[in-house]
């Protein structure tokens, strides 16, 4: 990667002063030395939308290389506590370089091409229901068909789309992302005050949204299928951990008693997960342990799937060092380089998503149809990204014959 | 038609090494269903105490619009598929399927219905097909299986065995229609109050990925449509046999 992040993250747009801004008063907090980028969340973050990407996709070979297979978390939280890391590493380093006001700025343009974003998918998934809307008449489906009819309302259904109420299935991520970064600028200026309170709050908000069922509305019923008052535990403990916290914690990490914690725990869920694909072993559950588990809710990030994540990050930060050789070799590449542009990538994954169920709608729905639209899409995402690092390489050359620096990579998706 | 097939057939064949996808169109349409799919722990005692008598059966089947095919006769939908396959199978008793359609209602709505539905027709099986419309309109997945749970408690207190039935797999609305939370919960509420949940979006998903149907298919035509709730309605026949124990001997 030719530039370097720590340059991105200490970034700062060209019009900014560097360093001239507020005096250091913020030793609450402390930022990760400056260095190398760190490759683990480009390699994990890749990974995410790799999987996000195949769990879009109906079921297929590959659904089961997902780890929502294996556990109960699954992609979306790799990429949300990862989308909090990197997001509270550059911006909060903009916050303190530059202020509070110029951050806020840097972060709300984000959020505006987040939108963008968000509306261009949409645009493509309008036009892609409207022609299975207009083609399609297998009287078995009259029922299922009927939900279509919003079709019937363009003006209504846009408009909702536009405020962000009328979201099609597979495409939640990013409105919940967009309210999520909408308030990183509170977020980061309460952890410079005080980080560990900040993450209390995040957990108190958390538990009332659990206790009193706060939730945003949807249009034309429903709800947000990822409620961003739960969500937003995840973000903020990304946050937290890229502003210090996984220094501070790191010990805790390391013992044997954590890890021991962590395995077995993952062996639990694995168990778990196992009796819902092979329902013989369903008897082995204990019924108590069934009735109390279950319904494990996407929706409001069921404390079961935060510890599972934790377990899993806890894990892979502990067995997969920094300096991992492996990193740096080209096998790891084509997921680091994804990782690297998760925004394009993650919208250039839904959209091949909604790709993919077209095909296999129009042209033939075998298994090694399937199989090869997974392989086919995760090329694509691949070459794409590979096609911008080499755009962003050319330009950055470009710019720093001219002594500009504007390059916010490593914010990347975040 | 013909040019159709064609086309469909060029564009695969372009595509490398998609030759194994291509979908033999003429195998066999056998239906069939792994067995664990059609097997449940969980019994249907007031099933298997009416055939043991010798009795009538009594089945009635509570369901929204994909439980009957929109223009074409009722004797072709699932319900009356079953009703046939029984008698078949059962040529000892006598054997009753009746239908309630509530199209547009939500579990919830028809919940609060149910003793109205089941009143005065005393079945000893009630087979309820939910969670489509709850899914279309996005309904609280929480709302939905306390729904679905309070509905089940319902038919148990007026005395019959329950079976529920999931939503179809429709591939075609996958990108619409968010199914995944209301078969969930379904399944969690099968668990708890324990009966047999019959897997309607499973075994079609499995028929469609053996190739015994396309369900992809754009036709307009019914045929697809009749022979999908004719295997339907014999699935159900197995699902029923096998979890009220019949023995081959009742069964003759």
């Amino acid at each position: 990667m030719p530039a370097p992040a720590a340059e991105t993250a200490a970034a700062a747009s060209p019009a900014a002063p560097v360093s001239t801004a507020a005096p250091k008063i913020t030793s609450k907090i402390s930022f990760p030395a400056v260095g190398e980028r760190e490759l683990r969340l480009d390699l994990f973050r890749g990974l995410a939308l790799w999987l996000i990407f195949i769990d879009h996709l109906p079921p297929n070979l590959l659904t089961w290389f997902t780890i929502r297979n294996y556990g109960f978390s699954d992609a979306t939280e790799i990429f949300i506590f990862i989308s909090g890391y990197t997001a509270a590493f550059v911006y909060g380093r903009a916050m303190e370089d530059a202020g509070f006001i110029v951050a806020t700025a840097r972060i709300l343009r984000r959020v505006w091409q987040i939108y963008v974003a968000h509306v261009f998918l949409f645009t493509i998934f309008l036009a892609e229901i409207s022609y299975v809307a207009t083609s399609f008449e297998n009287p078995l489906y009259t029922e299922e068909m009927g939900i279509m009819d919003f079709l019937k309302q363009p003006d209504v259904t846009i408009v909702q789309a536009l405020i962000l109420r009328f979201r099609p299935v597979n495409m939640d991520v990013l409105p919940l992302y967009i309210v999520l970064m909408l308030f990183l600028p509170l977020i980061l200026w309460l952890m410079r005050w005080r980080p560990d309170f900040t993450l209390a709050l995040s957990v108190v908000l958390y538990a009332v949204t659990w206790e009193f069922d706060l939730y945003l509305s949807a249009y034309p019923n429903g709800f947000w299928a990822f409620n961003p008052f739960a969500w937003q535990l995840l973000f903020v403990f990304g946050a937290w951990c890229a502003l210090g916290g996984a220094k501070r914690m790191s010990r805790i990490l390391n013992s044997p008693v954590t890890l021991g914690i962590c395995v077995a725990y993952l062996v639990a869920a694995f168990f778990v997960t196992l009796t819902w694909y092979i329902p013989q072993l369903g008897h082995l559950m204990p019924r108590r342990i069934e009735q109390w588990m279950y319904p494990i809710d996407k929706t409001d990030l069921d404390v079961l799937r935060f510890a599972h994540f934790l377990a899993l990050a806890a894990l892979t930060v502990h067995y997969l060092p920094k300096d991992w050789p492996l990193l740096k070799s080209r096998w790891l590449r084509p997921l680091i380089v994804c990782g690297q542009h998760s925004l394009e990538i993650f919208c250039l994954g839904v959209f091949l998503a909604f790709a993919g169920h077209f095909v296999l709608a129009e042209v033939s729905g075998g298994a090694m149809m399937h199989a090869m639209i997974s392989l086919c899409g995760i090329l694509a995402m691949w070459g794409v990204a590979s096609l911008i690092s080499w755009y962003k390489r050319e330009a950055d050359k470009g710019a720093a014959r001219k002594g500009v620096r504007a390059n916010a990579d490593l914010a990347g998706g975040g | 038609m013909k040019s159709v097939s064609w086309l469909r057939f060029g564009i695969a064949a372009l595509a490398v090494s998609l030759a194994a996808s291509v979908r033999a169109e003429e195998a066999p349409q056998t239906c069939e269903v792994p067995a664990y799919l059609l097997t449940t722990e969980s019994p249907l005692p007031k099933v298997a105490e009416a055939v043991k008598n010798g009795r009538t059966l009594d089945i009635l089947v509570i369901g929204s619009r994909s439980s009957t095919i929109v223009s074409a006769s009722d004797g072709n939908a699932y319900p009356a598929r079953l009703q046939a396959t029984l008698k078949d199978k059962l040529p000892s008793i006598t054997v009753n399927v009746s239908v309630e359609l509530q199209p547009k209602k939500t579990a919830e709505e028809i919940a609060g219905n149910l003793v109205k539905l089941v009143e005065g027709k005393r079945p000893n099986l009630v087979i309820w097909q939910t969670g489509t419309v709850d899914a279309m309109r996005s309904i609280d997945p929480d709302e939905f299986r306390q729904a679905v749970n309070d509905g089940v408690g319902t038919l148990q207190n007026a005395g019959a065995d329950v079976i529920l039935m999931n939503l179809q797999y429709s591939p075609r609305t996958e990108t619409l229609i968010s199914v995944p939370p209301y078969i969930d919960n379904m399944r969690v509420v099968a668990q708890q109050r324990d009966i047999p949940l019959f897997d309607r979006f499973a075994i079609m998903r499995q028929w469609n990925e053996q190739g015994d149907f396309d369900l992809f298919n754009p036709t307009h035509g019914i045929e697809l449509a009749k022979q999908v709730h004719d295997c339907l309605g014999r699935a159900l026949s197995k699902f029923i046999i096998d979890a009220a124990h019949l023995s081959p001997a009742q069964q003759n």
